[in-house]
This record gives structure tokens, C-alpha cells and sequence, in this order.
């Protein structure tokens, strides 16, 4: 009976040069992966770069979701299942003020820019507020409950947002009106257009507000005091509600402005759509090493390359294989993420 | 722990604890054993026909479900959202070895092997892949645990449509063999007549015995969990589920015991599988998916995590909400609504898809309220483990005051 855990805890403890063996296979297969991808780039590098833009554009958005969720799990340790579904109604209240405007489709006009301009700000505040409502209704009262109770509203919710989506639109897709320019171009083979560049540079800026937001303001400080711990960081005067409210308002932002994106980018949207893209933004929280900020957005990146790259090179119906094979090898490998902060073992 | 030792209970206070407990599971199961038993007797001869006690037999394989999950998440402490994993193993092992569908795989050759051999297997087969997916990641602790059995979940069934020429991806394995009995004894729900013994006997000629075997298998599940939980190895369980520093320190192996946990809570799911594909005689990837994981999940949580008699309850209380009544809202909306001569809201007309319609559309958020507003109300679940409650109250105070004291030292 013994031998089977102590071999393993042996496994773990080999060292070599200062690194485990458990740290050596993660490298190892990082190296695979990235010379297996340069042999492809050098045999077809017209289909790689066009797949690194494709990885790239859905990666953005990937990060966007997953800081959502690595806020909440570093802050009050939930896995706030909600968040994919906040993400898609965010692309569905943005659709109904597009509604608003007599936009034009498919060419950019100067009422395009301002209802561009508006619908940023607006839709995010929307979905701050009611992110902010959820946690109130959901999760505060449950904040000494067993572990296990706002798993379960979360979960709850989440259905909830998904009905009132299906109540609200029906259970077709939703068409997202077409409204940024559609200047494309071609180098070296490689097709892109003013939207590729449009979504990673919204993204970029996005992440680097919230940077800025959590490394330099008063109450970033109290954001990261009470992550570290609640308790001390009441004690020092921390108004510990207020602080985590304002964690699911940011939250939300990212996920609201996400939600935008992914619909002028998409043109189409479904209720259904949060669940899935939530498991995998959710995955690449923990890939960069949940709790950790820079690391959820290096980690949507990274996802959204391997999904891009796995559906050209495997095949699309390896793609979950592939994204949860990965998410499963770098918590049995590193299980602190890429940039883990956070250890799992106090 | 010095207020452990201040607020010791005397022995006569915890014989009295306990003697609770017994008394109210004993009354909840006999109300269960009753409950079973006329069921059946009391559908057939009121509706005539045995559409609800398939729905019985269907809810059973839940109920199995949940138990299972009850050992790794209620007794051990291990969450685990990937169940539904280790079901679609048990449905998909059984599947192939007792159906024609391997003959069209690259084996070209069909196996049928026997219901009451092969669900043994299916629990084995399960119990290995629940400790091929445990030994590496056991180490972890809580939530990182959750998130592996999380993508574990998402792998298999995408495994179940990918390698189609061995499982036929998304057609489905179908034609599954009925579980065979030398002798059984039919009613006159069965279509034809009085009683009689039928010799041999299928059991796809009868739902009632499909009924009878599930309601066997759950007692049979109850005494095992029952009596692992009073082991040894029951009580390392809680040791690790309260404190796993402190339980290795007293000499628990803990992987060892977290992974039996797992292990054992796997080939219950494999069991029921096993049980699961016999009875709707067709498997499909799509009956696995997380939603699956998450509804067992719930009904655990529901009923009271650790305890057996509110894991029961739990799940019978979801299937009827989540299988039963939800399902028939829109029906029985549009019935109400002519019967109080509203039926003109029960035709679509412009933006109105029609009450019907509307009901189902209803149908996610309803069962969404229902999750929360439970929860919000009884967060330690419908029949909570006194036991547990009485340590988490405890543990509550002894949290406060150790805060209290940490921060002061901070």
C-alpha cells in the first residue's frame, strides 16, 4: 500500500541541477511543442502565419474572460462558473444598442465610429452592474457557508443568465451588426484584415488599463492585500465587501468588453456560447497560473494559439482533447501554472 | 484545540448525538423501503401502464450516481466535476463487450458477454481509469483537483466521438443486450394476462424488473457505503476531508486514501453505467457531457453532502425537478391555460412563440432559480450529516477566534 504513494513522492523529489523531474518534463514537452511547430512553420509558412493571426485574435479574447475568472479565484477562491455566460450577454446587450443606432453594415461611416466609441463604455458598465448584482444576490450570503454552496449558485446562475438569453432571443444564433471597417490586406500570402488588428489592439489596451489599475491605485492595493489575506487585510482597514465587489465589477468589465469584441469580430452569437468559451478561458487562467494576472492573459494567448494551431494541424475534433490534455499535463507537471504565484499546498 | 479540550462533550452527550442520527436515518430509509416497494403496485394499477416506474428505474441510476459521488466529494472531500467520466466508461464497456458493434470495428468481431459478469467489469474498468486519471494528480489539493477532473470529463466523451470506428462516435453504440434471468415472475402489466413464471427471462419484456434490479442495486450500494464509512478507512476520509496535514501527521497515507476514495466513488459510476446501458439499450457520447457531472454534483450538494440518506433524497428530489416537472411545465401550462379559457395565448402570434413555447424557454431559468434560491436557503443541503454540522458550527467559532488571533499577531 505504501510503496505506491512513496515512489511517487520519490518521482517528484529527484532532482537534477537544481530542477525536479516533474519541472524537467513540463520543460520537455514545451520544447516538443514549440520545435514541433517551427518544423511546420519552415514547411508551410503561409499556413502557419495565417493560423498564428487566427491564434492570436481568439487568444485576445480568451484573456479577456480568463482575467475574469483569475480575479475571482484569487480573491474569494470561487470558480465563478457565471462568467462565460456574463461574456455572452455582454455581445447580446451590445447587439440591442447597435440596435439603436442605424448603423451601416458592411462599410464604416462616421455613426459606425460613434456607436463603436459608445457601445464600449456602456455595455461594460451594464455588465459591471449586474456582475456586482450576482455577486451580491449569489455569493455574498454564502461567503461562510461550506465550500462547496456558491460552487453550486455559481452554477446556478450561470443556467439563469443562459435562460434569460434564451428567453430574451430565442434559440438561434444572433446576428451581430458587421460595423468596423472591412479594409483587409494580403502580405506574403497571409490574409488579415483592420478587425485582427482591431481585437488585439482593444485587448492590449484593456490589459494594460487593469495593469496599471491593480499595480497603482489605492484600491488595486486592497484588491491584491485582500487576496493575499482577508483577514489582515480587514484588519488593516480594508473594507473587505466593498473590495470584492469591485473585483467582480472589473471583472465584468473585461468580460463585457470581451463579449463586444467577440461579437464585431464574429458577427454571430449564441446563448449557449459562455459555457464552452468559459471552460477555456477558464483553462488558461490556470495554465498561466490562476490568481496570477499577467499570467491569465499570457495564458488566453497561449490558448488561443494552441486551439488555432490544433484545429489546422490535428484536426477540429481533437481540439478539447488537445486544450484539456494540455490543462491536465500542467497541473500534474507544474501545478503553480507558467507563472504559478499562488501554491496549491499551504 | 484548547477549545476542544474546554468544550468537551460528555459520553452520555455524544451517545445521545448519535442515537439521533440513527433515529432519523432509520426513519428516513424505512419511508424509502415503503416508498419503493408500493411505487410500482400503486402507478401500474393508476395509470395502467409503467411509463412512471421507468421513470423510477431512470431516477435509480441517478440515485446510484449520486452515492458514488457522495464517497469522493462528501466523504473524502475531493471535488470532482468530471463524473459523468467515469459513467460514460461504465455505459461504454458494457456497450461494447454485449452489443454487435465491435463486428463492424476494426476487431470484426461482435462480443456478448453476459449482464451480470460485465457489470462487474464496467466497475472495475472504471475504478482503473479513476485511479490511472487520481495517482498523478491526488497531490493536489482542492480546487486544482476539481479542475483536472474538470478536463478529464471534457476529454472522454470527445474520446468517445473521435475513435468511431470502435464506438460509432456520434451514432451511438445501439442493440445493447438485455440482462437475462433462468426464471422471473410477470404480472399482467406486462401486457399478457395473470401472473406466471417465464423461463428463461429477458429483461426488455418487463420495466417492472428493471425497477426491481435497480432498487436491488441501490441497497446493495447503500450497505457497502454504509459500512465503508464506519471503517478504518471511512474515518481517514474525514480525517483528510477536516485536515490533511494533520491526518498524515497521525500516520494516514493520504494519497493512498484519496486515491481508494476515488477509485471506489468511480466504480460506483461505473456500475451504475454498466446498469444505465442495459436499460435504454443505446449509448451516445452526448449522454456525458458536463451538464451530467454537474447534476449529480448538485444532487449531492442538495441532499447534504456525507450523509447517504440525504444523497438519496437529493436526487430523487432532482430528478423530479430536473427530469419530471420541468420537462412537463409547457404541457401543463398550455393545458391550464385552456382550461381557464385561455387558450388563445397558446397559439404563436408575432413576437409570442405561443405559452407552450414560452414555458420551455422558461425552463433554464427556472431551474437556475431553483439551484440558487436552494442553496441561499439551505446551504448545508436538504438532510445534512449531523455529524458535519455539528463540526462545521464548531468549526466556524474555532475559524473566528483563530482569525481573531492571527490577525492580532499580524
Amino acid at each position: 500500500m505504501r510503496s505506491g504513494a512513496s515512489a511517487l513522492t520519490r518521482f517528484r523529489s529527484i532532482a537534477l541541477g537544481g530542477m525536479s523531474l516533474a519541472d524537467y518534463g513540463f520543460y520537455i514537452l514545451c520544447a516538443t511543442a514549440v520545435v514541433l511547430l517551427l518544423a511546420e512553420a519552415v514547411r508551410d509558412t503561409t499556413n502557419f502565419a495565417q493560423t498564428l493571426v487566427f491564434g492570436l485574435t481568439q487568444g485576445a479574447i480568451f484573456a479577456l474572460i480568463a482575467l475574469g475568472y483569475t480575479m475571482v479565484y484569487g480573491i474569494i477562491e470561487l470558480i465563478n462558473f457565471a462568467h462565460g455566460d456574463v461574456f455572452t450577454l455582454s455581445a447580446y446587450i451590445g447587439t440591442t444598442i447597435l440596435g439603436l443606432f442605424t448603423v451601416t453594415e458592411g462599410s464604416f461611416t462616421a455613426l459606425n465610429l460613434v456607436a463603436l466609441v459608445i457601445i464600449f463604455p456602456v455595455v461594460m458598465l451594464i455588465m459591471g452592474g449586474i456582475n456586482v448584482a450576482i455577486e451580491r444576490i449569489a455569493y455574498r450570503p454564502l461567503r461562510s457557508a461550506p465550500r462547496l454552496a456558491p460552487l453550486i449558485t455559481a452554477i446556478g446562475m450561470s443556467f439563469f443568465l443562459e435562460g434569460v438569453m434564451f428567453l430574451w432571443k430565442g434559440p438561434a444564433t444572433v446576428h451581430f451588426p458587421n460595423i468596423l471597417p472591412q479594409w483587409t490586406t494580403t502580405v506574403g500570402g497571409v490574409f488579415f484584415g483592420l478587425k485582427d488588428i482591431f481585437v488585439i489592439i482593444t485587448a492590449a489596451i484593456l490589459v494594460a488599463l487593469l495593469a496599471f489599475f491593480i499595480n497603482r491605485t489605492r484600491l488595486g492595493k486592497a484588491m491584491r492585500a485582500t487576496a493575499q489575506d482577508r483577514d489582515a487585510a480587514q484588519l488593516m482597514g480594508i473594507d473587505i465587501n466593498r473590495t470584492i465587489a469591485a473585483t467582480f465589477f472589473i471583472g465584468a468589465l473585461l468580460a463585457g468588453a470581451g463579449g463586444v469584441i467577440y461579437g464585431l469580430y464574429y458577427n454571430t452569437v449564441y446563448y449557449q456560447l459562455g459555457f464552452r468559451t468559459g471552460l477555456i478561458a477558464f483553462t488558461a487562467a490556470v495554465f498561466g497560473g490562476i490568481g496570477n494576472i499577467p499570467g491569465a492573459a499570457i495564458g488566453g494567448l497561449i490558448i488561443g494559439l494552441t486551439a488555432a494551431f490544433s484545429d489546422s494541424y490535428i484536426g477540429g475534433k481533437w481540439t478539447t482533447v488537445v486544450i484539456f490534455g494540455i490543462l491536465i499535463g500542467v497541473l500534474v507537471f507544474r501545478p503553480t501554472g507558467l507563472l504559478g504565484m499562488r501554491v496549491p499546498e499551504k | 484545540m484548547s477549545n476542544a479540550a474546554k468544550a468537551r462533550p460528555t459520553l452520555r452527550d455524544r451517545l445521545n448525538i448519535r442515537e439521533r442520527i440513527r433515529d432519523r436515518d432509520t426513519a428516513v430509509y424505512g419511508i424509502l423501503i415503503i416508498v419503493a416497494v408500493l411505487f410500482p403496485l400503486v402507478t401500474v394499477y393508476a395509470t395502467g401502464g409503467t411509463a412512471l416506474v421507468s421513470h423510477a428505474t431512470r431516477a435509480g441510476y441517478w440515485v446510484l450516481l449520486a452515492i458514488g459521488l457522495n464517497v469522493v466529494v462528501g466523504f473524502a472531500g475531493l471535488l470532482d466535476l468530471g463524473y459523468a467520466a467515469f459513467f460514460a466508461i461504465g455505459a461504454y464497456t458494457y456497450a461494447l463487450l454485449a452489443s454487435p458493434q465491435l463486428a463492424s470495428s476494426p476487431a470484426h468481431h461482435a462480443v456478448h458477454i453476459n449482464f451480470w459478469i460485465l457489470i462487474f467489469g464496467s466497475m472495475l474498468m472504471a475504478a482503473l481509469f479513476g485511479a490511472i486519471l487520481g495517482f498523478p494528480t491526488l497531490r493536489l489539493r482542492g480546487d486544482y483537483l476539481a479542475i483536472v477532473t474538470l478536463g478529464f470529463g471534457e476529454i472522454v466523451p470527445q474520446l468517445f466521438y473521435n475513435f468511431d470506428q470502435w464506438t460509432g462516435g456520434i451514432n451511438a453504440v445501439g442493440l445493447i443486450d438485455q440482462p437475462l434471468l433462468p426464471a422471473w415472475i410477470q404480472g399482467p402489466w406486462s401486457g399478457d394476462g395473470d401472473f406466471k413464471i417465464v423461463s428463461p427471462f429477458s429483461f426488455n419484456t418487463d420495466p417492472v424488473a428493471f425497477y426491481v434490479l435497480v432498487c436491488f442495486l441501490i441497497a446493495i450500494a447503500v450497505i457497502l457505503v454504509t459500512n465503508l464509512y464506519r471503517s478504518r478507512l471511512g474515518r481517514a476520509w474525514m480525517a483528510i476531508r477536516e485536515d490533511e496535514v494533520a491526518a498524515a501527521a497521525m500516520g494516514i497515507n493520504t494519497v493512498t486514501t484519496k486515491l481508494l476514495a476515488f477509485g471506489i466513488g468511480a466504480s460506483f459510476s461505473g456500475f451504475a453505467g454498466a446498469y444505465y446501458a442495459a436499460d435504454v439499450a443505446l449509448v451516445s457520447p452526448d449522454n456525458f457531457l458536463f451538464i451530467v457531472s454537474i447534476t449529480v454534483l448538485v444532487m449531492v450538494v442538495l441532499g447534504g453532502m456525507g450523509n447517504i440518506t440525504g444523497v438519496i433524497v437529493g436526487a430523487l428530489v432532482m430528478y423530479y425537478l430536473v427530469f419530471y416537472l420541468i420537462p412537463g411545465l409547457p404541457e401543463n401550462a398550455t393545458s391550464l391555460a385552456s382550461s381557464i379559457g385561455l387558450g388563445s395565448l397558446n397559439q404563436s402570434s408575432g413576437d409570442w412563440p405561443g405559452l407552450g413555447e414560452e414555458t420551455q424557454r422558461l425552463n433554464f431559468i427556472i431551474y437556475g432559480g431553483i439551484l440558487v434560491g436552494m442553496m441561499l436557503l439551505r446551504p448545508q443541503g436538504l438532510l445534512p450529516s449531523r455529524v458535519r454540522e455539528q463540526e462545521l458550527k464548531h468549526a466556524a467559532v474555532l475559524e473566528e477566534a483563530s482569525a481573531v488571533e492571527e490577525g492580532a499577531r499580524a
